[in-house]
């Protein structure tokens, strides 16, 4: 077909068609929100300063998720998991600075820190999953991983921003594991392996809003003071007597990433005990904001194939006879 | 009759075997993962869960793979029909790229034998950037293999059939276009749920768009790469004056990614990490620099019309946003007391695909009536190092 100037003319104005219904399809609808705690939410709270690096919960967690130890040197004396892995799901790690002589010190001083998945009120590793493997429960919030589901893409590997999700890299049947918060045992009436093993009541179970209240509960009495702490469950009548500690003045998990069902005390800067600054507004929310715009209701792909059905039909109705 | 013609001359080159000998060390990497595992072959990690089998082959391959896409847009939707004796080569080049793209994404995933679960609705979950991409991008690979399908029709086929596919082939024209507009934008949207862990200057809401631009000009560079070799290598008239306003469109497009990558980076108040982010500062400016030479190149009708120039921009193009798309899934992708390199083994299974790519080009072309019938071919075993480094 040659290109006469009537031709062109034609041609630019579908296209110009075209153009218009693609502006239309990506007109900024609402931004998504941060998603809401369900209310009858469960979750952890972690205090580190009650912490003292037993890692009874990391066996307890392998008992009742039926991994196997991991060794991080070349003779295997004893279960020494560096992080958490496709075969880990809780660990304790210690934060040590100089001559690490105090407990709960940034400075010359040392302290523990769990690292397991922190059940975010929005999560990426949900939001991400192409084939609805990562779920997050809407009465508890646990977030779970159903692997029969899952095709081994590690997009939630990838975007969690806590970095939970792992991945066994050395199998040819590999799967992704994460904490689920011992569902099964739940769903006997058990709390959390890893709750129910702790001796100073350093990891506690307990409705969300509970573990806020306790949370803050510690953070207002001045330090120095004695209180009892619960073990086991917020609210349980299994106490013991402490003094409460210089606390880091923040819980965090309360508003990063929207919120977490894990929450932490520290008494040392949560950024060096791996836990990073991070904004309230989840990513999840962000990456669903631009995709709803784009594609809420399939409108603007419908409207746009509209257009490109048009002006394809027009420019090759006699593109036949020519070839 | 046709005006497409198969070039004709024998399938073994020296060319061929090199590219069947890389396919087959490939087939037996490949194996070794079914096997052992993705770590017995990759460097991939719990903290660069994804590697080069996903940004080459997926994130890169693909958006080369771009040509059928973006002849399409200016033939048919914009009916510029004197392109037309460059709409399938770009075609066939575009469905090997995504039909192996998607192959790659089997080598990759771990639990492939779940796979299947992409097309099946109850396990859906429309939040996910990437079932959108993975839907996408099957429904196009199946969408170019008809769209080839007059290419079969003329060797094989009858008057009867031919006037048939004609007739429908319209629709598969435009859904051709609609699907790279809606996954090549997602490939790049698919960065926003990384969140913090991509540094700024690559991080942004506008990313699929910026995705979309730089794939329609890598389709249109992959174009004139690929013209401009075919014509050296199997002695064919130049199509020079087509590449020329070809050469235009990059320009544009890459005036338009320049642009509103350097708004975004300025109105977020993020210039300052230009300077100051070391590493990923001269990657940055490093792709920057490729983007903008072929906007230099390419100012000037004159230099534009040089076979030269234009070769030399489309690559620099390439170059440039391929070197985007792994600094934004790799490089920028910053996992603290992680690293990731490619290993040899996930090196050589990428090479192995482009060189299936090259060797099933070369096998189409000579057997199938895809390049336009305007010369005899000659002597087409010629100069087979230069087919060797054809990508697409």
């Amino acid at each position: 077909m040659g290109l006469s100037r009537r031709n062109f003319l034609k041609g630019a104005a579908a296209g110009g068609a075209v153009a218009a219904c693609a502006a239309t399809a990506t007109a900024p609808a609402d931004a998504r929100e941060n998603k809401a705690l369900p209310p009858k939410a469960v979750g952890l709270l972690y205090d580190s300063t009650l912490c003292v690096g037993c890692k009874a919960c990391v066996v307890a967690c392998r008992e009742a998720n039926g991994t196997h130890p991991e060794f991080s040197a070349d003779e295997k004396l004893w279960d020494s998991p560096l992080d958490i892995s496709g075969y880990t799901l809780n660990v304790i790690k210690v934060y040590a600075d100089g001559t690490a002589d105090h407990k709960d010190q940034e400075k010359d001083g040392f302290a523990f820190v769990k690292k397991s998945c922190m059940h975010c009120v929005d999560p990426s590793c949900v939001s991400v999953c192409p084939v609805s493997a990562m779920q997050k429960d809407p009465e508890t919030g646990i977030v779970r991983h159903d692997p029969s589901a899952c095709i081994g893409c590690r997009y939630c590997v990838a975007a969690c921003p806590f970095g939970v999700p792992r991945f066994s890299w050395d199998t040819p049947f590999p799967r992704i594991r994460k904490c689920e918060l011992c569902s099964p045992r739940q769903a006997e009436g058990k709390i959390p392996a890893c709750a129910e093993v702790c001796p100073t009541g350093a990891t506690l179970f307990g409705p969300v809003a509970a573990l806020r209240d306790e949370a803050g509960r510690r953070q207002g009495l001045a330090a120095g003071q004695v209180t009892t702490f619960a073990r086991k469950t917020v609210g349980s009548s299994d106490v013991h007597e402490k003094a409460i500690p210089t606390y880091v003045p923040h819980i965090y998990g309360s508003t990063e990433m929207g919120g977490t069902q894990l929450l932490m005390l520290a008494g040392v800067p949560f950024e060096k005990l791996g836990y990073p600054p991070l904004r309230d507004r989840s990513y999840a929310a962000e990456s669903e904001t631009i995709q709803e715009s784009l594609y809420k209701g399939m409108v603007g792909p419908v409207v746009l194939l509209g257009g490109l059905l048009y002006a394809v039909h027009k420019h090759t109705k006699n593109d036949h006879e020519e070839d | 009759m046709s005006k497409y013609a198969p070039l004709g001359g024998s399938l073994i080159t020296r060319t061929t075997v090199i590219a069947g000998t890389l396919v087959a060390i490939m087939a037996g990497l490949v194996l070794y993962r079914f096997v052992f595992g993705l770590g017995a072959v990759t460097h991939m990690s719990n903290g660069y869960p994804w590697g080069l089998w996903i940004v080459y082959d997926v994130m890169i391959g693909t958006a080369f793979a771009c040509g059928g896409y973006a002849m399409a847009l200016v033939v048919y939707v914009f009916n510029k029909g004197e392109y037309h004796p460059l709409v399938r080569p770009a075609l066939l080049a575009s469905m090997f790229g995504y039909t192996l793209g998607g192959v790659s994404v089997i080598f990759d995933i771990g639990r492939y034998w779940n796979a299947w679960h992409l097309v099946t609705p109850g396990y859906a979950n429309p939040t996910s950037v990437m079932l959108e991409v993975a839907l996408c991008i099957m429904a196009y690979v199946l969408v170019m293999w008809i769209e080839f399908t007059p290419v079969f029709a003329e060797k094989w086929a009858n008057a009867e059939t031919k006037r048939k596919i004609n007739k429908v082939l319209f629709v598969f024209i435009a859904v051709g276009v609609l699907l790279p507009t809606m996954h090549q934008s997602s490939l790049g949207g698919m960065m926003v749920a990384y969140g913090y862990w991509i540094h700024p200057l690559w991080q942004t809401d506008l990313v699929p768009l910026l995705y979309l631009i730089s794939a329609l000009a890598m389709g249109y560079s992959i174009v004139v790469f690929e013209a401009t070799l075919v014509t050296s290598v199997y002695k064919r008239p130049s199509e020079g004056h087509l590449l020329a306003s070809i050469s235009t469109y990059i320009l544009w497009l890459l005036v338009a990614y320049l642009v509103i990558r350097w708004a975004d980076i300025a109105v977020q108040g993020k210039l300052g990490l230009v300077a100051t982010s070391g590493r990923l500062s001269v990657m940055f400016l490093l792709e920057n620099l490729l983007l903008g030479l072929p906007v230099l190149l390419l100012a000037g009708a004159a230099r534009r019309a040089k076979a030269q120039i234009q070769f030399i921009s489309a690559v620099c193009m390439l170059a440039g946003a391929g070197l985007y798309r792994i600094d934004g899934y790799l490089v920028a992708y910053n996992r603290p007391g992680w690293h990731y390199f490619p290993s040899l083994g996930e090196v050589m299974v990428t090479v192995g695909i482009i060189a299936f790519e090259v060797l099933a080009y070369i096998v189409f072309v000579k057997r199938l009536p895809v390049l336009h019938a305007a010369a005899s071919p000659k002597d087409n075993q010629r100069a087979p190092h230069l087919a060797a480094t054809t990508n697409k």
